[in-house]
């Protein structure tokens, strides 16, 4: 009598299913990979892009137009290739919207995480979501329609397109951001620090802002990034109410056009592929995108470094 | 009796720094102990679990009371009471009186935040505030009260002394307070707690996390404060109740089951569950 | 020693009624509150402005009807056919790959180099803003790929779009699995891919789906990358297959609330009540199916 006999006649010989298994858990494997790689491949296809079209771009303008330069005006028959002024446009819409949802973020999320109550915050965090998944078209709508003839009463002078009511909407936009990442920050400092403020015989008000807020001051930062970076990308508020007029000004009042609204105008122009004015919108997109990127690896750095807890 | 429950009291000043330090012999000198606190059929609530069921415990003034007992069997809540730490929690509920001299703590017209500072707590894991230097830890509990200190260096020399700290730490005084070991750590939580020189100390289980040497430092320490404090601590260490403790309350599935001189706890139980405990039939 | 211990009570109440240390505390919630009320309450001012702007067109004949030069007769029947076929597409595309992403960098691959890579790249694709994909779209689709200003290139831009939000996800639920249950089906002998396709994805199918639901319902909003992969403004016909031109309902409000003319701008608003409702169903959806498919699962 053999061993083999010893196997269950109901279960298939051992080698077959033992080489069948491997097949599968090898071919799973690469396909599984496979999709892993894809968003490398995404990011390496988008470096790809914009680094070939604005090498072309570069070949016609120089780095010194592009940078020494005020004036955006690619698409008039006297071009000037300042970005600057789109720059400009980016800056004072991003910096009304971050003026408007640090301090409103800040204060939500020292509420929701130190001071509701569990059955509160469990209502609200998700209606802030709902807030930030509100498409983006819709609030261009509303800084248009709504926004701006309401400021247009208050603010003398204010254009019917301005950085102004884009900046203020685009701050509700992202005050989800930085209220939900820094609450999670303030939520994640260890009860035990708390209660150590509170057996010193601290105000719950004293240990937020002397215990709780500091630990989490990273993450708070990083929150604050990620906001920042979110309004610098932003596309439909901007292009729908702060007008397509790029200059260097820092008046709230006037008409500006953003980097990614520039971007809009162009694809939505008839501008022929291939041509210098074409490509100005790639050399543009490689500003948006490294600014964004550093913003969001800085983000990423804080956050890992809470994770690890090495700040402390 | 009446007379014993009346604690006289050193003159109290609002600024804590100031209040003249209160030099007490123990009791074998000074005849008969005070009570410095007392808790009155104490109940205590995790949402619907009553951990607590009705606990009646004096705490002698500078005396080290122990409170031991199997694990889950309320002394840690107990201790949390006694400076309304465990309302904290959400969920938490308490019942009952504790009295800090005469005035119970629960009245609705208490504030807790004076409660703490009038009694200090050092918790199971050292829990020094990681944004924070070595100095500021010792200073933190008049800062978040909002007090400064008019000579802070050497309030916090005279902590760290008391916390047989200093010599460790004297040149290291701007570093963070979680770069010190695990002993080190909870000798500042000590200091820490010291710097508002409460008059009752809550420890507890302050050498859970704490290797051999370290403890023997902590257990000398406390053995030090019981001059100039009314310590309570928490333990789960027999051998350390027996080493630090004047008086041994054994609590057992929320209740009070022996509270005596240490001593007697441990050579003489009346009940057959202390017995069992300390014997180490079961916990 | 009455007064002595009559002073220690003292020093237990006296603050409570003071303003010193409840009152900044009550301040500080009151300013809180108002907070987090002053965004919500603009939610609600944004959803009430655009029912009451939109509320003369919203009929039938605006779902179904064509664009046209006149706002009083146009419908946005291209446009939610559109919709519909783009991101039925892009689920069909981002689905599979995002969470057989997620599937390898939560449990076949060991931490290293390579997978600190991956998921470095894809915490920050997910905060590249969404118009350079539609520039890489344009490029790579649309040009490269000689796909045209199709549904599919707009489908595929899109998918890689929400890829990171799925990946992210779909990690998230696999990580609720308790190691033990992997454990348990190890010990009877199973391999890796059979704990996965039988243990750890049904369990983590309520999470995965209402996460896939939740990245997908956003991409339903995305305006920007469509209207750079060219995306039509003006269509008056169903899109009939995968490579035919198409518009969609985020690109049809933004081209009529970019019409100088009021009546235009009333349609955006009809168009914008129809877009929140349609992504207010698909977060229904996904919370409902959390809810009942964590029953069934039930641990």
């Amino acid at each position: 009598m053999s061993i083999h006999t010893a196997i269950p006649a109901h279960l298939p010989a051992r080698t077959a299913l033992h080489e069948r298994r491997r097949l599968t858990e090898r071919l799973v494997g690469a396909v599984l990979f496979a999709c892993a790689i894809v968003s490398l491949i995404t990011t390496v296809g988008i470096i790809l892009v914009l680094i070939v079209e604005t090498a072309g771009f570069f070949q016609e303008v120089s780095l010194r137009d592009f940078f020494g330069d005020t004036q955006w005006t690619p698409l008039f028959a006297k071009k000037h290739f300042g970005i600057w002024a789109l720059v400009a446009g980016t800056a004072l819409t991003s910096a009304i919207a971050v003026f408007t949802a640090v301090p409103l973020g800040l204060l939500a999320a020292a509420y929701l995480s130190e001071f509701a109550e569990e059955r509160v915050r469990r209502v609200l965090k998700p209606i802030m979501e709902i807030l930030a998944g509100i498409p983006t078209v819709v609030y261009g709508y509303f800084a248009l329609t709504f926004v701006t003839p309401l400021l247009q009463k208050v603010v003398p002078g204010l254009a019917g397109f301005n950085a102004l009511s884009p900046g203020l909407v685009m701050g509700i936009m992202i005050f989800p951001t930085i209220a939900s990442l820094s609450e999670d920050a303030l939520y994640a400092v260890p009860t035990s620090l708390r209660e150590a403020a509170y057996a010193l015989g601290a105000t719950r008000l004293a240990t937020t802002f002397r215990v709780v807020i500091p630990s989490a001051f990273s993450g708070i930062v990083a929150a604050i990034i990620l906001g920042v970076s979110r309004a610098v990308g932003e596309t439909m508020i901007v292009t729908i109410a702060a007008g397509q007029q790029p200059r260097f000004t820092f008046d709230p009042r006037v008409p500006v056009e953003t980097m990614t609204a520039y971007i809009v105008q162009v694809s939505l122009g008839d501008t022929p592929t291939g041509t210098l004015e074409f490509r100005t919108i790639f050399a543009v997109g490689m500003m948006l995108f490294v600014f964004t990127l550093a913003l969001n690896m800085v983000a990423h750095r804080l956050r890992q470094h809470i994770l690890k807890g090495s700040l402390w | 009796m009446e007379h014993a429950l009346k604690t006289p009291r050193e003159t109290s000043s609002p600024d804590p720094t100031r209040r003249p330090q209160t030099v007490v012999r123990p009791a074998e000198e000074s005849g008969t102990p005070q009570v410095k606190m007392r808790t009155e059929l104490l109940r205590a609530w995790f949402g619907p679990t009553e951990v607590l069921k009705g606990i009646s415990l004096p705490i002698l003034k500078n005396r080290v009371t122990a409170i031991i007992g199997p694990s889950g069997c309320g002394k840690s809540t107990l201790l949390r009471c006694l400076n309304r730490m465990h309302e904290v929690v959400p969920g938490a509920r308490v019942e009952g009186k504790a009295y800090l001299d005469e005035q119970n703590i629960y009245e609705a017209s208490v504030n807790p935040i004076r409660v703490r500072q009038r009694i200090g707590m050092v918790f199971q894991k050292a829990n020094p505030f990681p944004t924070m230097s070595i100095r500021n830890n010792v200073l933190a509990g008049l800062r978040l009260q909002g007090v400064r200190p008019r000579s802070p260096d050497e309030l916090v020399e005279k902590a760290l002394r008391q916390a047989a700290l200093w010599d460790e730490v004297k040149d290291i005084l701007d570093r963070s307070g979680v770069s010190l070991s695990g002993g080190q750590q909870q000798r500042l939580c000590i200091a820490r707690a010291l710097v508002l020189e409460p008059e009752v100390l809550l420890m507890d289980e302050p050498c859970s996390a704490l290797d051999p040497i370290a403890t023997a430092k902590i257990e000398d320490l406390i053995y030090e404060l019981r001059n100039s404090y009314t310590v309570v601590i928490v333990t789960h260490n027999m051998q350390q109740a027996a080493r630090v403790a004047d008086f041994t309350a054994f609590l057992y599935l929320g209740e009070l089951i022996e509270y005596d001189k240490t001593d007697t706890i441990f050579r003489t139980p009346r009940d057959p569950r202390t017995e069992a405990y300390i014997t180490g039939r079961f916990g | 020693m009455e007064s002595d211990s009559k002073q220690s009570q003292e020093t237990l109440r006296e603050p409570q009624p003071s303003l010193a240390t409840i009152g900044p505390e009550k301040a500080f919630v009151a300013i809180c509150r108002l907070a987090v009320a002053l965004p919500l309450l603009l939610l609600v001012v944004l959803v009430v402005d655009a029912v009451v702007d939109g509320w003369p067109r919203l009929s039938w004949g605006f779902l179904t009807g064509y664009p046209s030069r006149n706002p009083e007769i146009a419908g946005i029947l291209p446009a939610l056919a559109g919709s519909a076929a783009v991101i039925v597409l892009t689920a069909v595309m981002a689905i599979p790959v995002g969470v057989g992403a997620a599937i390898y960098l939560e449990e076949y691959t060991k931490p290293g180099r390579l997978t600190s890579l991956i998921e470095l790249n894809i915490s920050n694709l997910a905060g590249v803003p969404s118009i350079i994909y539609g520039l890489l779209g344009l490029e790579l689709f649309v040009r490269a790929m000689q796909m045209g200003r199709s549904l599919l290139a707009g489908a595929a831009t899109l998918a890689l779009l929400v890829l990171p939000a799925v990946i992210m996800t779909s990690r998230e639920a696999l990580r609720t699995v308790p190691y033990s249950l992997r454990e348990a089906c190890y010990a009877l002998g199973a391999d890796r891919w059979q704990t996965i396709w039988r243990v750890v994805l049904p369990m983590s199918l309520p999470g995965i789906l209402t996460g896939i639901i939740l990245s997908v319902a956003r991409a339903i909003g995305e305006t920007a990358p469509l209207i750079m992969i060219g995306a039509l403004t003006y269509v008056a016909f169903l899109p009939d297959s995968l490579m035919s031109p198409f518009t969609a309902l985020p690109i049809q409000i933004f081209n009529w609330v970019s019409r100088p003319q009021k009546g235009f701008h009333t349609n955006a608003a009809a168009g914008i009540v129809v877009l929140l409702v349609l992504m207010l169903l698909l977060n229904a959806t996904a919370i409902w199916l959390r809810v009942r498919l964590q029953r069934r699962v039930n641990w």
